[in-house]
């Protein structure tokens, strides 16, 4: 997140007329960067705000658009993926869209950009300071498969009472002999609030511990945001004799460039029904191609 | 001997109706009291007024906690009073479907207590639970059924052992035999009175049934329209009944039965 745009109606030439700067109006960006840092005051705490309109769908990442949109400034370098990829039609749409109500530019690699915006992802190449990485969250509440009832729920994060939410992971362990939450697993911010970190893989959540990067979580139907800031602990779930683990792949290397400490998709590659497992995050992916190119040229 | 809990002039009314008008009494540790009285007389309410399930309109309830700390229960703070209603206190609903979760297994149903105490060792919640699936008489082979699949009998014994998994000092129960048929409310009141002298709890039980209370209470309390009409020691209060409404109360039983 660089200078925000301040000046409503000031033309820029890359961007399509008639809209304002990232498409909200400063009114609304600004009451959403309001929402945002209460949000990062109080790690992990869920922060209501009005939910605008967006040209496009609910579970389309209208929350997490609408962080972006706030935030982000002409000197940003923006980066869009869904599921790990770029170029998939949620990522390029969104992508499009803001290149067109912004005309900031935008990047597919992620040591280059200084806005993400991601579903169900998190890039494996690592966070610096200074990068903002924003959540598309279709269901914020992490209490509510326990407590349906949101005045209970906002109770129960007032007195920090958290207890019932491990039954469902001693229903796991019980079930499956060990915890099989393989998305969204919840996670406790700054030792204190629970929060749904969205539907990452299981996989991604030690990355959100401690990292440099900002992070931002938007809510679209459910108005809500909630935030990370930098260097900020996030402890998974578990019991003292289940610890928390994240999946593997019995060594299996991605089939394109090698990788073993990826995370890997296992994908249909012909009409057959050959698979294969590749990594997930295609810039990862492609840098790797690259760094063992460079090897076998030296 | 200091009372464990202390009522005073508690009363509830819902619209104009008193349903619990100026009850006091005095419950001392180890001791089972029995709140009789026929439907509508205002035991339940009485019930969910001490322990917490429902707001007080007036009066008291002052209860002396392990610490020997003396607590105003209705200006403890919220914090320190929900901690007290899923650690020192137990409340075994007439619905187990109240009392339980359905959705999830029964050593769950257990665990959740002591999760909710800051317990984060699954095999040492799991040793707990069937610890006291055993004290309750479930076969542990059943701790990972789902409490639907229980009689009604085992379900109310579910709800005893969820609650006692916390070491409670003071059980709340209401109707704990209702719709029970006769042989399982036998044993399940055997059970409840190995239960309250073996771990030495005070109980405040609701029933309609005064064989029940003739088995476990030490002390009565006779309900009528929002009323305490009468209270003593059980066997009194059912051998010599002051009170023309208790007179009639135990005629009735002695017919009925
Ligand atoms: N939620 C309620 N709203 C209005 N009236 C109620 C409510 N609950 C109970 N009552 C009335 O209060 C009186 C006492 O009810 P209750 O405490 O359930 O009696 P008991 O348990 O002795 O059968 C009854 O007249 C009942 O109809
Ligand atoms: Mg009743
Ligand atoms: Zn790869």
């Amino acid at each position: 997140m660089t200078k925000t745009e301040l000046n409503s109606n000031s033309s820029n030439s890359s961007t399509e007329p008639g809209f304002n700067f990232a498409y909200l109006d400063e009114q609304t960006k600004r009451s959403i960067r309001r929402a945002i840092l209460k949000a990062v005051a109080i790690p992990g705490h869920q922060i209501p705000f009005s939910s605008r309109e967006m040209p496009m769908s609910y579970g389309w990442g209208t929350g997490g658009i609408q962080v972006t949109a706030s935030v982000i400034g002409k000197e940003d370098t923006l980066k869009v993926i869904d599921q790990g990829a770029d170029d998939t039609t949620n990522a390029v749409n969104i992508r499009r869209f803001f290149k067109k109500v912004c005309g900031v530019n935008t990047t597919e690699k992620t040591s280059e950009a200084t806005l993400i915006q991601t579903r169900h992802r998190i890039p494996e190449t690592p966070l610096k300071e200074g990068q903002t990485i924003v959540y598309q969250v279709p269901m914020p509440e992490p209490l509510f498969v326990i407590e349906p009832s949101r005045t209970e729920a906002a109770k129960m994060h007032a007195l920090e009472e958290y207890g019932s939410m491990y039954v469902k992971l001693y229903e796991d362990i019980t079930n499956y002999g060990y915890i099989a939450t393989a998305y969204d697993y919840p996670v406790i911010v700054n030792d204190r609030y629970l929060m749904k970190p969205s539907p990452i893989p299981r996989f991604d959540n030690p990355k959100m511990n401690n990292n440099p990067a900002l992070q931002l979580f938007g809510a679209g139907r459910e108005k809500r945001i909630y935030a990370v800031p930098p260097y900020t602990k996030v402890k998974s779930l578990d019991f003292e004799d289940y610890p928390f683990s994240v999946e593997n792949w019995d060594n299996k290397a991605c089939e394109f460039c090698g990788s073993t400490d990826s995370y890997l998709d296992e994908v249909v590659i012909d009409n057959e029904g050959t698979r294969m497992w590749i990594c997930s995050d295609t810039d990862y992916c492609n840098g790797q191609l690259i760094v063992n190119s460079l090897n076998c040229m030296s | 001997m200091k009372p464990l809990l202390n009522i005073n002039r508690l009363s509830k009314t819902y619209g104009k109706l008193k349903a619990c008008n100026n009850i006091n009494f005095n419950l001392y540790p180890g001791q089972v009291l029995g709140i009789v009285g026929e439907s509508g007389s205002g035991k339940s309410t009485l019930l969910n007024c001490i322990g917490s399930n429902l707001e007080i309109d007036t009066g008291e309830i002052i209860y002396t906690n392990s610490k020997n700390e003396i607590l105003n229960i209705k200006q403890l703070p919220e914090p320190q009073h929900r901690k007290l209603t899923k650690t020192e206190w137990g409340f075994v609903q007439q619905n187990p479907r109240d009392g339980l979760r359905m959705n999830v297994t029964a050593g769950a149903n257990i665990a959740e207590r002591l999760l909710n105490v800051g317990v984060r060792h699954y095999g040492n919640i799991r040793e707990e639970a069937k610890y006291w699936l055993e004290q309750v008489e479930i076969d542990t082979n059943r701790m990972d059924d789902f409490p639907h699949t229980f009689s009604g009998g085992m379900q109310q014994r579910l709800q005893l052992a969820r609650v006692l998994v916390t070491k409670p000092r003071l059980i709340f129960m209401d109707e704990p035999t209702g719709g029970l048929d006769v042989s399982v409310q036998a044993r399940l009141l055997d059970l409840l009175r190995s239960l309250v002298r073996n771990l030495h709890l005070s109980v405040i039980l609701v029933t309609h049934d005064i064989g029940v209370v003739r088995l476990l209470a030490h002390r009565l309390l006779v309900m009528k329209n929002g009323q305490m009409v009468e209270s003593g020691l059980t066997d009194r209060v059912l051998d010599d009944p002051q009170h023309p409404y208790t007179q009639q109360l135990v005629s009735s039983v002695l017919i009925n039965n």
